[in-house]
């Protein structure tokens, strides 16, 4: 066997406790890849140094869980690895962390509606029955109250700013809302970490999630989310759209090209 | 680092032209630098003090902000996860010294956006160094080690410097630096103990970063005029070529400790001096770089145009929401 082939693509998890803890770390991981691509080329040099500091959080978040995972199932050799080398249909992110930064009204909205999300989720796990993952949440739900002020923060002033930002706001939320849903969604994979007690359900908390970032809209220069006929989903199941295969050209440029080596 | 005097004569001399001060000014100023005494911000100062010291710390705060782009290539590429974080957290104290010096040098009275506009326009200079190009991981390993290193051996100085706030700020910007000198020598040791390709990659990076890391310091001495009266006002306390020279002979061993090789045939160790001697820095590079931009100036100037134009928008919603805000108080 070729180093390529002993390294290229983890395992896929069968565990319910992995197969969760793994999506959480995709949502966080591929957000902070996201968010990192703006370093450098945030529009003020102070956003620059707040939009990296969350994507310090969040690939921070993510490297934890996959450090806990690995002492769960032996999924890869090391949490880059596992990171980095999977094929993309194995990636179970859910759809909405991979939309692209398009401007600053995106990246706070996207910001905001995940963090909101993320909160609720990560206090389900507060009374797991894994330690080291209730731990992490409560390590984690620190800096996602501060990622919640700063996006609810530059929500506010966007949406009730000037004309433009107000449009650009209204696109962003015309794009981004329909991949919510997958967010909040009871499928088998929260089924069953639900069942094996590691995380009650967040998504009872749905309808005042709905609730509560609809009343931002609306002190936020009175946005409305678009009427959805459905939301759009399938990253939690590795069925992806147009993004993520270019996150993951750059993410894994150097695992791949390099398979194997120490860095 | 980058604060070496970067215009070229004729700028030069038209800036010195436009200075009139009375001489009994100069005379005090100059008995209170020679006294030891921190010169603040709110002190009389000579005007071409404020103005070489307006120039040295915005020139400084530019190359902060442009130095997170050679490296900012990196962030979505770096290896492992452990090297992503630390890269942000690097660009991120980067951006910081950015804001920091540019507070330093608005103590002087120009304000931060007239500086910015000056990058932007191309009128201000930044450190050469950064319009180098990063293809290759090394780089980043490479940048940390060198330019880092440079900049540890040429801010140090600083720290004692007669402008209180200059002085202050390089007391934390150096603290900074010596964790990303550290970092950076961590990962070209990794390299250079790593596989064969690996240690190319090392060594293909240390070849092309080498001389632009020795230029940071500036031309020699023999050409640089401007040194001797910010001896005097303690602006500068070693010549280019003395802090140049200090920088080899700490960074030669860390090659040879790693076994790779300054790209440098005339290199040899001075044993009547206790130094090395090093062959021709190629000045002509130096000053073109100045001139065009070299690789990379041109995508540089424009990645930060392009950051300032999303900047208008935003910032103008913020007042508009702020003045809204306040409008609603004052009502209540």
């Amino acid at each position: 066997m070729s180093v390529a082939e002993k390294y290229i693509g983890a395992k896929t998890p069968s565990k319910p406790e992995t197969i969760y803890m793994l999506r959480l770390a995709d949502n966080t991981l591929i957000l902070g890849q996201r968010l990192s691509e703006m370093c450098g080329h945030a529009p003020e040099m102070e956003l620059d140094i707040a939009l990296t500091n969350i994507s310090l959080d969040l690939i921070g978040q993510a490297k934890l869980l996959f450090e806990h995972i690995l002492t769960l199932e032996d999924l890869a050799p090391n949490a880059d690895v596992l990171a980095m080398t999977r094929p993309l249909e194995q990636y179970t992110n859910c759809l909405f962390v991979a939309q692209p930064n398009v401007d600053f009204a995106h990246i706070m909205l996207k910001q905001y509606l995940f963090s909101t999300m993320q909160k609720l989720q990560y206090e389900a796990l507060l009374e797991s029955r894994d330690e080291t993952l209730a731990a992490i949440a409560e390590k984690s739900l620190k800096e996602i109250a501060y990622h919640i002020r700063f996006a609810k923060t530059w929500l506010l002033r966007l949406g009730d700013g000037t004309e433009e930002s107000r449009t650009r706001m209204a696109d962003a939320l015309d794009c981004l809302w329909r991949f919510t849903g997958e967010m909040f969604v009871r499928d088998a994979g929260l089924a069953d970490a639900v069942n094996a007690g590691l995380s009650t359900d967040f998504t009872q908390h749905y309808d005042g999630w709905t609730l509560e970032v609809e009343s931002v809209f609306t002190e936020a220069g009175g946005l409305t989310p678009p009427e959805t006929a459905r939301m759009i989903m399938g990253g939690h199941q590795g069925q992806h759209d147009d993004n993520l295969g270019h996150i993951l050209a750059d993410m894994q440029f150097m695992q791949r090209s390099y398979p194997g080596l120490k860095w | 680092m980058y604060s070496t005097d970067l215009r070229t004569d004729k700028e030069k001399k038209s800036a010195d032209q436009q200075i009139l001060d009375d001489a009994e000014l100069w005379d005090t100023f100059q008995a209170r630098i020679d006294n030891g005494d921190t010169i603040e911000a709110k002190d009389a100062m000579p005007e071409k003090y404020r103005q070489t010291l307006t120039r040295q710390i915005s020139q400084h705060a530019h190359s902060e902000i442009i130095g997170q782009l050679p490296e900012g290539n990196w962030v979505t590429r770096a290896p492992t996860l452990k090297r992503k974080l630390i890269l942000l957290a690097k660009i991120q104290d980067e951006a910081g010294h950015g804001l920091y010096l540019y507070s330093a040098a608005e103590t002087l009275g120009r304000s931060r956006d007239d500086m910015v506009a000056d990058l932007l326009s191309g009128k201000a200079k930044y450190s050469t160094i950064f319009n180098y190009p990063t293809p290759t991981w090394a780089d980043i390993g490479t940048i940390g080690w060198l330019v880092d290193g440079a900049a540890i051996v040429n801010q140090i100085p600083l720290c004692r410097c007669s402008y209180g706030p200059y002085a202050r700020a390089m007391v934390r910007v150096c603290k900074e630096e010596s964790f990303h000198q550290r970092q950076g020598y961590e990962i070209v040791t990794t390299l250079a103990r790593g596989s064969a390709e690996q240690k190319a990659m090392a060594q293909d990076s240390l070849n092309r970063f080498w001389w632009p890391s020795l230029m940071m310091f500036g031309p020699s001495d023999s050409a640089s005029t401007h040194s001797s009266q910010n001896m005097k006002w303690n602006i500068k306390r070693h010549s280019n070529d003395e802090l140049r020279q200090r920088f080899i002979d700490a960074t030669i061993p860390q090659a040879e400790f790693l076994g790779l090789t300054i790209p440098d045939p005339d290199l040899k160790w001075n044993e009547e001096r206790g130094s090395y001697d090093h062959g021709d820095i190629d000045w002509d590079e130096f000053w073109a770089v100045i001139k065009d931009g070299g690789i990379c100036g041109k995508d540089r100037i424009q990645a930060r145009r392009a950051a300032a134009k999303d900047g208008v928008w935003v910032r103008a919603a913020a007042e508009a929401y702020a003045a809204k805000q306040s409008a609603k108080e004052q009502v209540a």
